[in-house]
């Protein structure tokens, strides 16, 4: 009688319902994929075999060729090199910095209260709106900077601190993500001016301090409903016990949100590693990302789909394979039996 | 942020007294990021406000900033360019008057309730402005969809690809999700293939689905013959081009959903589910009343973060049709690209101060509707 229960254990999943979720997951699947061949084996076509219709399969529908390849990784293997690395670091530093910073807000703002005055916001920005008017009217901006700060400290200790208002940690979490809102179309031209100011145009360092930045919302928002839901009665043992702040956050929260944490990584990444508009503006030549070169290729000549695909094929074969190395992580759970007892 | 920080731990009274460093603790977690956030976004954000106000013109010897006051509004809202922003407006048909005496009725009977629980004045206010904007709204909606010589413009197309791919892609996501959380041999294959549209950069979706879509010489021309749809060009008909844009974005943007909710609901708790169904409980039963309140939070977030993304679609269309035939396939976000490369600079960042306002607004609604709703977030 035992084993004949066990068998039929109700954590089993019927056949029927067995082969229903496979033929939805085959068939989306199949949605995913069939482009994705469609993209590799363009990668090995000749021109001629993409311009003359449909073809399917190769060596019996058309002769691969190398070509493509060729092109990309000897002809201006130079180019793909420097443009793949910097890809690569660009997009792991401003992935691993959003995570860091992002998440320790997220956590702020579901652990801490913050209750920061309306008349501080509204000063801060008043000093702000002047200190633009002041550089548009040619005054240097270092120098209206510095007026600005100073009027900030000051209106701080006076008119600020009529207003009794004050904004809420939902207000916060609302002004991080309404910084997504303006398009990039929008802003590139301020960022720009910026960092031209700072001399940091075509570096590293531009493009990762507006990844981060554009991203930091994203994590906060993300990591916050994770952190909201880690049960509180693990962090008070851990206070009770002396444990500080960031220990709690470092030893208990971090490694309870790790399935959360691997997910929103992954997203930063992949959002800095494809970035396109930013890139094309904030760099020309030493700090351009893969991006622009796929878009490159949509030359005079109408688009050069053979190129196009080899770029894409070495874009998205990394990621994919951190996507495989990271996917055990976000597994069932890791919250079981933490609050027992 | 000169703030006042109040922990709401209440402090064990065993301890002392709080070391300095846990003091600092609140400002020490959040500062580091508003600091970033503020150094980036708030410089942008007075700069296009300026420009939105101002003509970029060409002088001897570069370029000068005109201040122009609102001319660049009133361009786009009533000007010449107003066609172009809320289309071509005519009455409505019978469905679109029913639709459009819902909503209105939907918002009279709200702000009824809203007077008889005796709301502030200012409360009050607000709430009229967000009917009248909503009625506005759907009237554009209606008025161009569902009116026989009405055509949208790319306002109401951008609200379009927003609603239809942002829920496409919540249900979607989310029934994959559902579907690879059961034990199923070789769910961790079907997992990283659902990412990959999400990993491909989106210019690069653009012309995939450009040579996908091709009707002579893309892999699904069989198909097209077979429809005998081969001398129809999608390309050239407006609602073929829109529907062929928000294809593209539903199969790039289904693993983000995809891939939140599978952690979400891996990450909750599985003795309530275990408990549930040695009770006897059906499989929709176990949806309904566990893991959908568990995943309702990140939800929310979710179709909050997609959704404000969904509104500065531009690669795509850019791509796919260059947002033609015409401007049928145009978003704002594609507009304000479009005239900006025109160099009418002034006339893009009023676009996306309009593109502001707009998603400003419908996010405010949104979290608003929920914090009533749920008592949170």
């Amino acid at each position: 009688m035992r084993s004949f229960f066990r068998s039929s254990s109700p954590f089993r999943l019927s056949l029927f319902r067995m082969l229903v979720s496979y033929l939805i997951l085959g068939f989306w699947a199949f949605l995913i994929l069939f482009p994705l061949y469609w993209l590799f084996i363009t990668a090995f076509k000749l021109p001629a075999a993409v311009n003359n219709g449909p073809f399917y399969i190769p060596f019996v529908d058309f002769q691969p060729s190398l070509h493509a390849w060729e092109y990309v990784l000897v002809e201006i293997g130079n180019d793909t090199v420097r443009l793949f690395t910097n890809t690569v670091g660009v997009s792991l530093i401003s992935a691993s910095l959003a995570l860091v910073v992002g998440s320790g807000a997220a956590y702020a703002l579901t652990r801490f209260q913050y209750r920061p005055k309306v008349g501080t916001v509204l000063v801060f920005l008043g000093c702000v709106l002047l200190a633009v008017v002041f550089t548009v009217l040619g005054v240097p901006w270092p120098l209206a900077v510095a007026v600005a700060i100073a009027l900030f400290i000051l209106s701080l200790f006076t008119i600020a601190r009529r207003f009794k208002r004050a904004l809420s940690n939902n207000d916060i979490a609302f002004w991080l993500i309404s910084q997504r809102i303006l398009p990039p179309v929008a802003v590139v031209i301020p960022i720009y001016v910026v960092f031209q100011q700072l001399r940091l145009l075509d570096t590293w360092v531009a493009l990762i301090i507006t990844y981060v930045a554009t991203n930091l919302p994203i994590v906060v928002w993300l990591m916050r409903d994770y952190f909201a839901s880690i049960p509180y009665e693990l962090e008070e043992s851990a206070q009770i016990d002396g444990a500080s702040r960031f220990r709690i956050f470092n030893q208990i929260v971090l490694p309870l949100s790790l399935p959360g944490l691997v997910a929103t990584f992954l997203f930063v990444l992949v959002f800095c590693w494809n970035e396109y508009l930013l890139a094309l503006f904030l760099t020309n030549a030493r700090a351009q990302t893969m991006p622009l070169a796929v878009v490159a290729q949509n030359a005079t000549r109408g688009p050069q789909w053979w190129y196009m695909s080899v770029l894409v094929l070495i874009m998205i074969v990394p990621v994919i394979a951190m996507a495989i190395a990271l996917e055990r992580y976000i597994a069932r759970g890791l919250l079981v039996g933490a609050v027992k007892g | 942020m000169m703030a006042t920080i109040t922990s709401t731990v209440s402090v064990p009274t065993t301890r002392m007294r709080i070391s300095r460093s846990e003091q600092l603790a609140p400002a020490a977690f959040i500062l580091p990021a508003v600091l970033v956030v503020l150094f980036i976004s708030i410089f942008p954000l007075i700069l296009s406000l300026f420009l939105s106000l101002s003509r970029l013109r060409f002088q001897a010897g570069g370029l000068e900033l005109q201040f122009v006051g609102l001319d660049n509004y009133r361009k786009l809202l009533l000007g010449n360019e107003q066609k172009v922003l809320f289309g071509v407006l005519d009455t409505p048909s019978p469905i679109g008057w029913v639709i459009l005496t819902l909503v209105v009725v939907l918002l009279v009977v709200m702000i009824y309730r809203a007077l008889r629980q005796r709301v502030s004045v200012g409360a009050l206010v607000g709430r009229l402005f967000a009917a009248a904007v909503l009625v506005g709204l759907t009237y554009l909606i209606v008025a161009t969809l569902l009116a026989p010589e009405g055509r949208p413009g790319t306002l109401v197309v951008t609200l379009l690809y927003v609603a239809v791919g942002v829920a496409c892609q919540y249900l979607i996501g989310l029934g994959l999700a559902l579907l690879c959380a059961q034990p199923l041999p070789g769910r961790r294959f079907f997992r990283v293939v659902f990412l990959l549209p999400m990993m491909i950069t989106p210019v690069g979706v653009g012309y995939l689905f450009r040579m996908l879509a091709d009707t002579n010489k893309g892999p699904l021309e069989p198909l097209w013959i077979a429809l005998g749809m081969q001398d129809f060009a999608w390309s050239n008909n407006a609602w073929g081009a829109r529907i062929a844009v928000m294809i593209g974005d539903i199969w790039q943007w289904t693993p983000f959903m995809f891939i939140v909710l599978l952690a979400a609901i891996e990450a909750q708790e599985t003795e309530p589910v275990e408990a549930a169904i040695v009770d006897g409980a059906s499989s929709f039963d176990i949806f309904r009343y566990i893991t959908l309140p568990a995943i309702l939070p990140v939800s929310t977030t979710l179709i909050l973060i997609r959704m404000i993304e969904a509104f500065k679609i531009i690669d795509l269309p850019n791509i796919l049709t260059s947002g033609g035939p015409g401007t049928a396939t145009e978003t704002l976000t594609l507009y304000a690209y479009r005239i900006w490369r025109a160099l009418d600079i002034g006339g893009s960042a009023a676009i996306a101060y309009i593109l502001l306002f707009l998603v400003t607004f419908i996010a405010t609604l949104y979290v608003r509707a929920l914090r009533s709703r749920l008592g949170t977030t």
